[in-house]
């Protein structure tokens, strides 16, 4: 029988404002299966997301929704859950959104290791605002705010996630439902920060001017530039220049989770322990 | 110069954004740093095509967020660039932090605010909660009523900001889609008469004068800071001087008039409503037809400049009228709205003391019609024959519901 998704979203919203094959519905949908599969009650889930295409997550998602400001999802959500540590927090964020103007949150979430799954969806550049240049946007790519073609570098956003301590990191393509529902699941059961890349097209306002007008055009050319983790490290370095791998590039379950942390805090002002010391922590530096 | 020549039409079919933007290309705007956001984008993005384009030789960048890009316009203007962005909303409320910078360091920054509603609730539409969160920010405040407007003040910005004895920031502001996205006839001045118009920019205390080192920025405590802040207002309030000359000069190459308050069918006016923004015009239409089928004497007053507040030539245009209604497009977060309390200020120092109301209306771009605007008319009317305020001195107009309004008059009864 196939999934019935009405039970996880807001029906009156439908149908969504996203275009015709846009990549953000599989993501939605993948999400959904995987909290479905959790077995997680609809009373503890709160979705954070921010202003963009992948802010419109939250209006469609039947949870406790919070439809913030731009780039401000973490920092919302860091809130949320130091005040609810017992939910489960999903953040929602563009590549814009994530890497751009909320760079600074995404990047200070993964230090802090707390316990939130942030789901990038990486299109590559601001769709909403009708295709400028953003940090996820290839070198040579035409945009409106660069017609004479792009010359930004990229940020690799789970290198990023990586260097800055998040104890999760994944990307998946969104032509691999299945895979990214596992990855997704897998990243909200992860204790710690968990950093997804969703993979998404926008053929309306990168495929339009960069050869890619069709939604097929723009998938094919996401599977071109990705391959998995195990295919991509054989590669040399010369050729990793091209490519992007997929699948779980770091799981650390080892790493102290700041809510749990944050609980030894209220011990010792409770007078249950004595202070904090570099000798609570293996890494001292 | 620039490479390539723009061809202009006598008459232009442009936006308000377009228009906008044309005005940055005639100004050979020297750097402009930008983040998109709805609906002030078109701005930004195309002044980035006149460059991609070799129309200006100007450079462009894209950074990270609306507070990386007034950051980067203080730079680029403190370097001794002539610089320019454009902005709404949430936009403009990251911004503000860098607006304080701007205007302290006395830096002729350009920005067009687009005027859109501020979140939450999250929306895109116009109304005048970003142009208000601006008012204290010690930047000049020009507000354009339609697209003609916002490219002629847009012009005069950068010689009203960048004369000496001013040397201050000045927003151009226009209301978010219906005058930013909605195209109307245009008339641009060409290329040559709109740059000789602006003029080269002469940068004071340009930080690539290498061989005069300053600072800006410096920190000053309870010594200083004090005179620093009577010194840049003192500026602000002596830029009206300036801003008359720079309008009289337009007139002169355009044949358009701009004052610091536009008055409308104000000769005889018995009741006036005073508004901002694209609602100057729709009153403008409901005085008109009141006066024609009721014999209403309506007229309508707008502050063209905000910042500094023309407080004086308020108090003129409106000593002699009965009935005032002063409109604010703005959340008022509490109080009465900041315009309502302006206005009534002003003529609390004149002899006859009209009676003044609030309307609190069009809030997220709810629309606000001809029809909307006879009533508040009608409304003064009977103010006007009953000798004092009939209604709560504050109202909301146009909201759905019950009837929303505050305080009674104390005067008359």
């Amino acid at each position: 029988m196939a999934f019935n998704y009405d039970e996880y979203l807001r029906l009156e919203k439908m149908p969504t404002l996203w275009c015709w094959g846009c990549g953000d519905g599989v993501i939605l949908k993948a999400f959904i299966r995987a909290v479905d599969k959790l077995g997680w009650s609809k009373d503890d889930v709160c979705v954070v997301s921010g202003i963009g295409c992948s802010g419109r997550f939250s209006s469609y998602v039947d949870f406790n929704t919070v439809h913030t400001t731009h780039g401000r999802t973490v920092a919302f959500a860091t809130g949320i859950k130091l005040a609810n540590p017992d939910k489960h927090v999903i953040c929602v964020a563009g590549d814009g959104d994530a890497l751009a103007i909320g760079g600074n949150h995404t990047i200070h979430g993964c230090r802090r290791n707390i316990d939130i799954t942030l789901i990038v969806i990486q299109n590559f550049i601001y769709g909403l605002t009708n295709s400028q240049t953003s940090p996820t946007t290839p070198r040579g790519f035409w945009t409106v705010s660069q017609k004479a073609g792009n010359i930004d570098p990229t940020f690799d956003g789970c290198e990023l996630a990586i260097a800055s301590g998040a104890s999760f990191v994944a990307r998946e393509n969104v032509t691999a439902p299945k895979k990214l529902e596992k990855i997704l699941k897998e990243a909200m059961e992860h204790k710690g920060f968990s950093y997804v890349e969703a993979m998404s097209n926008c053929h309306i306002n990168l495929g339009r001017k960069n050869k890619m007008q069709s939604a097929m055009a723009n998938l094919d050319w996401i599977d071109s530039i990705t391959m998995p983790k195990k295919k991509y490290d054989q590669l040399s370095e010369e050729e990793k220049l091209n490519y992007l791998p997929t699948g779980i590039l770091k799981q650390d379950t080892e790493a102290e989770e700041y809510c749990d942390m944050y609980k030894e805090i209220q011990k010792a002002h409770q007078g249950l322990r004595g202070p904090i010391t570099p000798d609570d922590f293996k890494k001292k530096i | 110069m620039p490479k390539e020549i723009f061809e202009l039409n006598e008459r232009e079919v442009w936006d308000g954004n377009y228009a906008a933007s044309q005005a940055m290309r005639q100004a050979r705007v020297d750097v402009m740093a930008a983040y998109p956001i709805t609906p002030s984008t078109p701005i930004v993005e195309n002044y980035g095509a006149y460059v991609a384009n070799g129309y200006i030789d100007g450079e462009f960048v894209m950074v990270e967020s609306e507070h990386a890009a007034m950051s980067a316009c203080v730079g680029a203007s403190a370097a001794g660039g002539r610089v320019a962005t454009a902005t709404s909303s949430q936009g403009f409320a990251l911004m503000v932090e860098v607006l304080y910078q701007a205007s302290g360091m006395r830096l002729p920054i350009v920005l067009n605010v687009v005027n859109r509603a501020l979140a939450s609730p999250l929306n895109v539409r116009g109304d005048h909660s970003d142009m208000y969160l601006g008012r204290d920010s010690g930047w000049i405040q020009l507000d354009a009523f339609n697209a003609q407007e916002a490219y002629d003040l847009a012009l005069c910005a950068f010689k009203i900001g960048e004369n000496h004895s001013v040397r201050l920031p000045v927003m151009v502001h226009q209301d978010g889609f219906v005058t930013s996205h909605t195209a109307q006839n245009v008339y641009p001045l060409s290329d040559e008469e709109a740059y000789n118009f602006v003029g080269d920019i002469q940068p004071v205390d340009d930080m690539l004068d290498f061989s005069r080192p300053v600072t800006y920025g410096a920190q000053t405590e309870e010594d200083w800071h004090f005179e620093h802040k009577a010194k840049q207002h003192k500026a602000l309030m002596d830029s009206r001087s300036v801003i008359d000359e720079v309008f009289a000069e337009f007139k002169k190459v355009s044949g358009r008039e701009y004052k610091r308050v536009e008055s409308y069918m104000m000769e005889d006016a018995e009741v006036a409503i005073v508004a901002l923004g694209t609602t100057v015009e729709t009153a403008r239409v409901a005085a008109m037809e009141l006066r024609e089928k009721e014999g209403i004497k309506a007229g309508v007053v707008a502050p063209r400049v905000f910042r500094p507040f023309p407080f004086d030539m308020i108090r003129d245009a409106l000593e002699n009228v009965k009935s005032i209604a002063v409109l604010d497009r703005s959340s008022p977060g509490g109080a009465m709205g900041a315009l309502f309390n302006e206005v009534s200020a002003a003529l609390y120092t004149t002899p006859k003391r009209p009676l003044v109301t609030n309307y609190i209306y069009g809030l997220g771009g709810r629309d606000f019609a001809v029809e909307d605007a006879i009533e508040i008319f009608k409304e003064q009317k009977a103010n006007a024959d009953a000798g004092h305020i009939t209604t709560p001195i504050q109202q909301f107009s146009g909201l759905r519901g019950p009837k929303l309004g505050f305080f009674q008059t104390k005067r008359g009864s």
